[in-house]
């Protein structure tokens, strides 16, 4: 019980730290350290394919990526120009107000039944891949174009034009 | 594995609520007041993860799988979002040696 309030500490406490570290180098290691928790919420609510694949998916590849950007991106210069404090300042009172919204909203609900999980056996991946290919054929297949799509705009949007150079 | 499960799990579901509401506020207030393209899109990432935590969260407590197959397809969403992202700024940074966004004012209008 105890466990899931630790971790949802350390979540909040990471994220905190992606969007106030100087560095994006560092920004990117902390939102390692976020996912790596958010699998661990995953493991804990039994949802085991999702844990995997939240831990190959995002942790593997889409940071990897981030990484090899950034380094494409000579950025050694620190040169990040820093927001006036009044556009900080209104930024987080702009969230805090979204956060204040959603949390009287909460309030007004008062639904407080505990997550058990009933069928222990839901988020694995027999169960999922059976619903998955069953009911949900065809958004796959339409994710799978969608994915050969991005692939093919982002190398057609990073390759230099011939012409412009 | 049945019994810890069973053992962690008694939390409210408003519990996740707030988490993820906290989290999803986290990434809106670092899309507004970070400057570098790179930790906007992070922002972005931090609050779809937080949107696929409590699409999860549901799912457990509702019993039905659908949102899981729903947090499988919004991953695949944002590894095609990331790729094309990425190369924008990628392609961005080539012609403005920059990926501040405010030398992309001239989007403004």
């Amino acid at each position: 019980m105890s466990t899931f309030y630790f971790i949802a500490f350390l979540s909040i406490f990471f994220s905190i730290l992606v969007i106030t570290a100087k560095n994006p180098v560092h920004s990117i290691l902390y939102l390692v350290l976020t996912f790596f928790t958010f699998t661990i919420h995953y493991i804990l609510m039994n949802a085991q394919f999702l844990a995997v694949v939240n831990f190959i998916v995002y942790m593997g590849a889409i940071l990897v990526l981030f990484l090899y950007t950034l380094m494409l991106i000579n950025l050694n210069k620190e040169s990040e120009p820093r927001k006036s404090s009044l556009v900080k300042f209104a930024a987080v009172i702009g969230g805090g107000c979204f956060l204040v919204t959603i949390v009287a909203a909460l309030k007004a609900f008062k639904v407080s039944q505990p997550v058990i999980l009933n069928d222990p056996n839901l988020g694995l991946v027999k169960n999922l891949g059976k619903i998955l290919f069953n009911e949900y054929l065809l958004p796959f297949e339409v994710s799978s174009i969608l994915l050969l799509s991005a692939m093919v705009g982002a190398v057609l949007l990073a390759t230099k034009d011939p012409k412009t150079t | 594995m049945e019994t810890f499960t069973n053992n962690i799990q008694a939390i409210p579901l408003n519990h996740y609520i707030l988490l993820c509401s906290i989290i999803f506020a986290i990434g809106v207030i670092g899309v507004l007041i970070r400057r570098n393209a790179i930790v906007i899109f992070m922002s972005v990432e931090l609050m779809l993860n937080s949107v696929n935590l409590l699409l999860t969260a549901f799912s457990v407590y509702r019993g039905d799988a659908t949102g899981q197959v729903f947090v499988f397809f919004i991953m695949a969403l944002a590894a095609a979002e990331v790729a094309v992202g990425l190369a924008i700024i990628v392609m961005i940074y080539r012609n403005t040696n920059s990926i501040d966004i405010n030398v992309l004012n001239r989007l403004k209008w």
